[in-house]
């Protein structure tokens, strides 16, 4: 059953296209990765799901639902965090978590008290003094302790710490082992690879690519960064190896990540004095994409 | 589901506003009340009243306060609703103005909105919440108001009238929440939105005043000139009132209808894209700090030179008045050196003195914002220092006041050359109005002293200036003691050209300024630089 339906929806603001065509299902039960760079429309994607902006052309639905004219059936089992967490300074942070709650409906005290421990947050606190990553913890509290059936996180991890951030992908998990769906917009690839089933990438107001992670996979690369006791000649022709670059001591280069296995056993035998790895960026992958 | 969880959100406005709703009631109550007693304490008899009335029926009055009605038998009421109502319908569409914008669109800048939204809530019901809460406390003010002036039992202000006054206040707030509300629809920032209403606002006060003057057609298409021709405690017609919620249903209608068609952080006059490049003035923090509040400075000015262009309209009726009307030639009998226009420009220098410090506290108070928002890092991390940036506004301060004032007594020049007979020459009027520089000073020398060692506290100097306000508007009325008078720097200016220049007190007067900005300066240099 698909919990999100969008069918050719394109948004314009005045004479720019910000969406163009735009179709996406979410299945019930797996978690979406929504990726792209800046400005690609992802957020205005969003925003269009949760009724905020009025579509120009196309339908979009969630729970079958229409999701401008019925918004508030559908957000009473909906959750959002958006990047850029905003709230009343002069409430503090447990005020703000329990009005949100209250606006759901009825309030899961247990469940709530739970998520504040595990993020660790100071409730008592206004929320004009919090910081950029304390105020995402309000909202990421509120919407892991309401009970919702889709959760739309748009770079609900942009200002938090990497314990937090584990802490995040856990509470991730357990929802989807609940049997909820989430729509995860974010620049982290490895938070994406690590949580989404399946990916969606967005470029121009358009979706290139969306397909499982295992489909995606031999579009990502390792960067890896290498000093060996002797030189590797024809390092440029291995397979798998890719944008080979060579200083004094060491090569910078990237990898396919399939290929990751085979090319280190090779690379060993050339004696390792220095190794350092780097998750693909973003751009590596687009960069890949469209070089192809 | 427009209106989903209405309640809910209408408690949550109340939670974060009720500190607000408490001031402003307060404040417009006690003015109310306060005045209403004054005025049954000070003219005890008949004749005295009378002679308020004869100095009441001329142009300039009628352009200032409204036409008169009730003067011949001018009671404690009919001088409350004839001198006080449109004043203090002004206060209450400011006041509704700030906290519908407050509400609305400066929580829809924050991103506040989005998040709600995303909740559970009717489209419109942000909207409504914020409204209805404009309501309730304009409806609160109108009754206490009309409670209290019954209760203070003055011969001359009934119960009717009480009741209608309170009311007709009701209605003149919830005009102004509508407007704010469709406002908050059109523009695309907080800013732009509070512009849209107060210029709705200054252009319904102005064509109020012409049609007073010239054609009552004009007054009947301005809400503030329906208003006031209830006649409140004279011959109570409630007619205004009904326009009045009929005006506020229409606007209100209008509001929900452009929010229920937009998305959330747009609006209807939407900004243009801007230049690519920043030009060379940009380069320098003068040239921000002017750019960024560019609409604001343009507006001011604008509006100072039109308030001095229909200041000075009225002029040459005047004239003709004072020569037709003996009980005012008698009342001049004791100060023959100078006419009664004279006498009328030194009042009125003094109220464009402090209209047009409001610009100047405004530009300051930008420096605050900036430094709330973090804005004002970006330059410091870049080398400018505290002192030139704290100098860079002060600077715009000072200018924005002093052009300003320039411009409303250039405005007043203008016109009341083109209607006297005999005009009164330019640099007279400049000396009495740029007399009033060191007083205006001082305010900003105050939100500079607070701005550098009590930030938080900043826009209290608004008070100071509402408190200035008071005591040149209805200090002579309330009787205060002359030590509460001289709190307000207004006071110690000599009245060009009744009274003499004076270089000693605008000498001591300077010195003051100069100390307390200076003394703010090494505040602002010694605190934390974040908001
Ligand atoms: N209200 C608006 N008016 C005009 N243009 C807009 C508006 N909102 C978004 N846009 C434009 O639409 C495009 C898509 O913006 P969107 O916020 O969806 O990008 P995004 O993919 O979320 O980017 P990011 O990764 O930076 O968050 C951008 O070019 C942006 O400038
Ligand atoms: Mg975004």
């Amino acid at each position: 059953m698909s919990i999100v339906n969008m069918n050719a929806v394109s948004k314009k603001f005045g004479s720019f296209v910000a969406l163009n065509n735009i179709d996406l299902q979410l299945n019930k039960g797996e978690v979406f990765g929504f990726i792209g760079p800046n400005g690609a429309g992802k957020s205005t994607t969003i925003r269009i799901l949760l009724g905020i902006l009025q579509p120009t052309s196309g339908h979009a639905a969630i729970f079958g639902k229409d999701v401008w004219k019925e918004a508030v059936a559908i957000h009473e089992k909906v959750a959002y965090v958006p990047g850029d967490v905003n709230l009343w300074g002069n409430l503090t942070g447990g005020e703000v978590i329990d009005i949100f709650l209250g606006l759901k409906g009825k309030i899961d005290k247990r469940k709530r008290d739970m998520f504040i421990d595990r993020f660790q947050l100071d409730i008592k606190k206004k929320c004009g003094s919090y910081s950029k990553g304390n105020r995402q913890k309000i909202a990421l509290i509120a919407a892991f302790a309401s009970n919702a059936d889709l959760y739309i996180l748009d770079e609900p991890t942009s200002g938090l710490d990497p314990l937090m951030e584990q802490v995040f992908q856990q509470c991730v998990e357990e929802v989807k082992n609940a049997g909820k769906t989430v729509l995860l917009s974010s620049h982290i690839l490895s938070e994406v690879e690590k949580l989404c089933d399946r990916v969606g990438i967005i470029r121009k107001g358009e979706i290139i690519e969306t397909g499982s992670i295992d489909e995606l996979r031999h579009l990502t690369r390792m960067n890896l960064v290498i000093a060996t006791t002797s030189p590797i000649l024809d390092l440029e022709k291995w397979e798998g190896v890719h944008d080979v670059q060579q200083s004094e001591e060491s090569y910078r280069f990237q990898v396919d990540a399939d290929k990751l296995t085979e090319i280190m056993k090779k690379l060993s035998s050339y004696g390792i004095e220095r190794l350092e790895s780097k998750p693909p960026t973003l751009e590596d992958l687009f960069m890949r994409h469209y070089q192809e | 589901m427009l209106f989903h969880s209405v309640s809910r959100l209408f408690f949550l406005k109340w939670k974060l506003n009720k500190v607000n709703f408490l001031t402003w009631a307060f404040s417009v109550v006690l003015i109310t009340i306060l005045t209403a007693s004054a005025y049954g304490g000070l003219y005890k008899t008949d004749q005295e009243r009378q002679a308020v009335a004869e100095t009441m029926a001329n142009p300039a009055m009628i352009a200032m306060v409204g036409p008169g009605f009730g003067l011949d038998h001018y009671t404690s009421g009919a001088m409350l609703s004839h001198q006080m109502l449109l004043f203090t319908l002004i206060v209450m569409a400011v006041m509704s103005i700030l906290v519908v914008t407050k509400q609305t669109r400066t929580e829809e800048d924050d991103g506040i909105l989005e998040i709600v939204r995303s909740l559970p809530v009717g489209r419109l019901t942000p909207l409504t919440a914020s409204l209805l809460f404009t309501m309730v406390l304009n409806i609160t003010i109108g009754i206490l108001v009309a409670i209290g002036l019954i209760l203070i039992n003055i011969e001359g202000i009934d119960a009717e009238g009480a009741l209608l006054y309170g009311m007709t206040l009701t209605c003149g707030g919830l005009i102004f929440s509508g407007v704010a509300a469709i406002s908050a629809q059109m523009a695309e920032t907080a800013r732009a939105a509070t512009g849209y209403s107060i210029t709705f606002l200054m252009a319904a006060y102005l064509l109020r005043a012409i049609g007073d003057v010239s054609n009552e057609m004009w007054s009947m298409i301005s809400p503030l000139g329906i208003l006031i021709r209830g006649e409140v405690f004279v011959s109570n017609k409630y007619f205004p009132v009904i326009i009045g919620i009929l005006l506020f249903m229409v606007f209100l209608a209008f509001a929900f209808w452009l929010n229920d068609h937009r998305d959330v952080g747009a609006g209807y006059i939407r900004s243009r894209n801007g230049r690519e490049r920043a030009a060379k003035y940009l380069m320098t923090s003068l040239g921000i700090a002017v750019r960024i509040q560019r609409t604001t400075i343009i507006s001011w000015f604008t509006a100072m030179f039109l308030l001095g262009i229909s200041y000075g309209s009225v002029f040459g009726d005047l004239e003709a008045f004072f020569e037709n009307n003996e009980v005012i030639q008698q009342m001049l009998g004791n100060n023959p050196d100078y006419t009664l226009t004279e006498q009328f420009i030194t009042m009125l220098m003094v109220v464009l003195a402090i209209f047009s410090t409001v610009p100047g506290l405004l530009f300051f108070l930008k420096i605050r914002g900036e430094e709330k928002k973090g804005r004002l890092e970006h330059l410091l991390v870049r080398g400018t220092s505290r002192i030139k940036i704290v100098t860079v506004y002060g600077t715009i301060s000072v200018g924005g006041t002093v052009i300003s004032m320039f411009l409303a007594v250039f405005g007043l020049w203008i016109s009341s050359s083109a209607v006297m007979e005999e005009a009164i020459p330019l640099i007279n009027l400049l000396q009495a109005g740029m007399a009033y520089l060191p007083a205006m000073l001082l305010l900003i020398g105050v939100a500079l002293f607070l701005f550098g060692w009590l930030p938080r506290i900043t826009s209290l100097v608004w008070f100071y200036l509402i408190f200035s306000f008071i005591v040149v508007y209805i200090g002579g009325l309330l009787n205060l003691p002359d030590w509460i008078v001289n709190i307000s720097s207004f006071a110690h200016i000599p009245q060009l050209p009744v009274e003499e220049w004076n270089n000693g007190r605008l000498a001591i007067l300077l010195t003051v300024d100069i100390i307390i900005i200076s003394i703010g300066m090494i505040g602002y240099r010694k605190r934390d630089a974040a908001g």
